[in-house]
């Protein structure tokens, strides 16, 4: 079964380091002023151990896996 | 003027009105019943604070909570500077507002209130605060008052939440949303002062009587603020589904040739005058019509008044207004309000016009709160309704030859 995780991102933290697009390009982009775009959606299988580790590596802890049901962090 | 509900009783300008009178007018507070939600919930009423939720639904998910005790946050902030309704609500009917606090309370079991309203609101504070004075301790003493700042997001949820908590009256990501997690990590109902007064002439009257204030269909009655190109601007109470043209001739009419309506205040959408004057002032067929009721402003736009630059002065006041948390608001309103000050100033050129669509996709609903999501809504209705003054000013500004 998949998990069915989405990245999460709170806004309120970030602070448009983009380490996560730098390191997970095929999900995360930045728009005009530095700050991350996340794709919307599950992440792929593949991407998976790419995303846990984006997660891990936020200066700011502003990411987070989380169940694709969930509403709210975007 | 007076209206059939919230707004009956003593002239509205001789001030607020006493426990006694109000008591003596509609009775005493009545008992918290079990079926109080269910009423609510079968009465049809929508929150009035901007988002039109369903009042019983919210009730009844912090009743439905699992353990532990709740939190009414009564929200009488009222950021919107083109809102009055709720100011007028708490200056002359006070203990309705109150009613419907502690009506709630006893609803979802929660053993304190908070009445959390605008510092920059003296006369609301003052007939709050006095009205509460005039109530029993039993009543009292489950109240605290707590004094937000000024500003346009220290009324959005979160944002209350956060000022009693902490002290910084700034949104929250969510989740958890305050009827999960909220005052002191309880679930918490935030509930703007309007829908508690609607709650407690509900719970006296009954849900059946609240549905027949309104029209065709739709349920009770609404606080408007009518402003901009009218005879009478102010505060008004009117059937659910009355049309702006009754709307507009209750408050004596436009004053002069009008361009275009707001609906919902900054946080709304403009409508052309072709299309507002029948329109139906229900929170559902606006709401599916995309120009939600939000908290019921209606300002007329004069015909004198260039649409660009109004545009441009309100966009640049949201983004001033920014919690300035996060990135993509802080810069990408800025970024959209220079530009709506370049064109509105006659400094751009076609550039502007591609740059504000696509920031405005960039900023919509990357962030914590939806106050970019608001400012966007706004702005696009700007450049639908008003395209052609967007395109004329963009040419003059290219004709001038001048760089964007």
């Amino acid at each position: 079964m998949s998990e069915g995780l989405e990245i999460g991102i709170d806004r309120t933290r970030c602070n448009g380091h983009a380490l996560c697009a730098e390191l997970l390009p095929e999900l995360i982009r930045v728009d005009d002023w530095g700050y991350p775009i996340i794709a919307a959606g599950t992440v792929p299988e593949h991407l998976l151990e790419h995303a846990r580790r984006v997660v891990a590596r936020c200066p700011v802890l502003a990411l987070r896996l989380r169940r694709s049901s969930t509403q709210g962090l975007h | 003027m007076s209206g059939p509900g919230l707004l009956d009783g003593r002239d509205l300008r001789t001030g607020a009105e006493s426990l006694r009178e109000h008591e003596s007018r509609l009775g005493p507070l009545p008992p918290a019943r079990p079926d109080l939600i269910k009423t609510i919930e079968r009465s049809g009423l929508l929150g009035r604070g901007g988002a039109s939720f369903p009042v019983g639904a919210k009730w009844r998910s912090v009743a439905g909570r699992p353990s532990g005790s709740a939190v009414v946050l009564t929200n009488g902030s009222e950021g919107e500077p083109l809102s009055r309704k709720d100011q007028v609500l708490m200056e002359c009917r006070p203990h309705l507002v109150l009613d419907g606090a502690f009506l709630a309370a006893g609803a979802v079991g929660a053993d304190r209130v908070f009445l959390y309203l605008g510092e920059d609101h003296p006369t609301a504070v003052a007939a709050m605060t006095r009205a509460l004075g005039e109530r029993p301790s039993s009543q009292r003493r489950r109240v605290q008052v707590r004094l937000g700042p000024q500003g346009y997001v220290t009324g959005e949820e979160s944002a209350a939440v956060n000022f009693v908590n902490t002290g910084v009256a700034a949104p929250t990501s969510i989740p958890p949303r305050p009827f999960e997690r909220g005052v002191a990590g309880q679930p918490t109902v935030v509930q703007n002062v309007e829908s508690l007064a609607h709650a407690a002439l509900i719970a006296r009257r009954g849900d059946d009587w609240f549905r027949s204030q309104g029209r065709d269909g739709s349920a009770g009655t609404v606080l408007l603020t009518i402003g901009g190109a009218v005879h009478r601007p102010g505060v008004l109470e009117v059937p659910a589904g009355i049309t702006v043209a009754e709307v507009l001739s209750l408050a004596g009419g436009a004053s002069g040739s009008v361009s275009a309506a707001l609906v919902g205040g900054y946080f709304g959408s403009w409508v052309e005058a072709s299309r507002a004057r029948e329109l139906r002032l229900d929170a559902h067929s606006l709401h599916a019509g995309g120009n939600p009721l939000g908290c019921g402003v209606l300002w007329l736009l004069p015909a004198t008044s260039s649409p660009v630059g109004v545009t441009a002065r309100i966009m640049r006041y949201l983004a001033g207004e920014s919690a300035s948390q996060c990135g993509p608001c802080y810069f990408g309103l800025q970024a959209l309000a220079d530009a709506c000050e370049r064109i509105a100033g006659g400094h751009s050129n076609g550039g502007d016009l591609d740059r504000l669509c696509r920031w405005c996709s960039h900023v919509s609903g990357r962030g914590a709160c939806r106050h970019p999501d608001g400012a966007v809504t706004f702005l696009r209705s700007a450049l639908r309704v008003f395209e052609a003054e967007f395109s004329a000013a963009v040419n003059e500004g290219g004709s001038l030859g001048v760089r964007s």
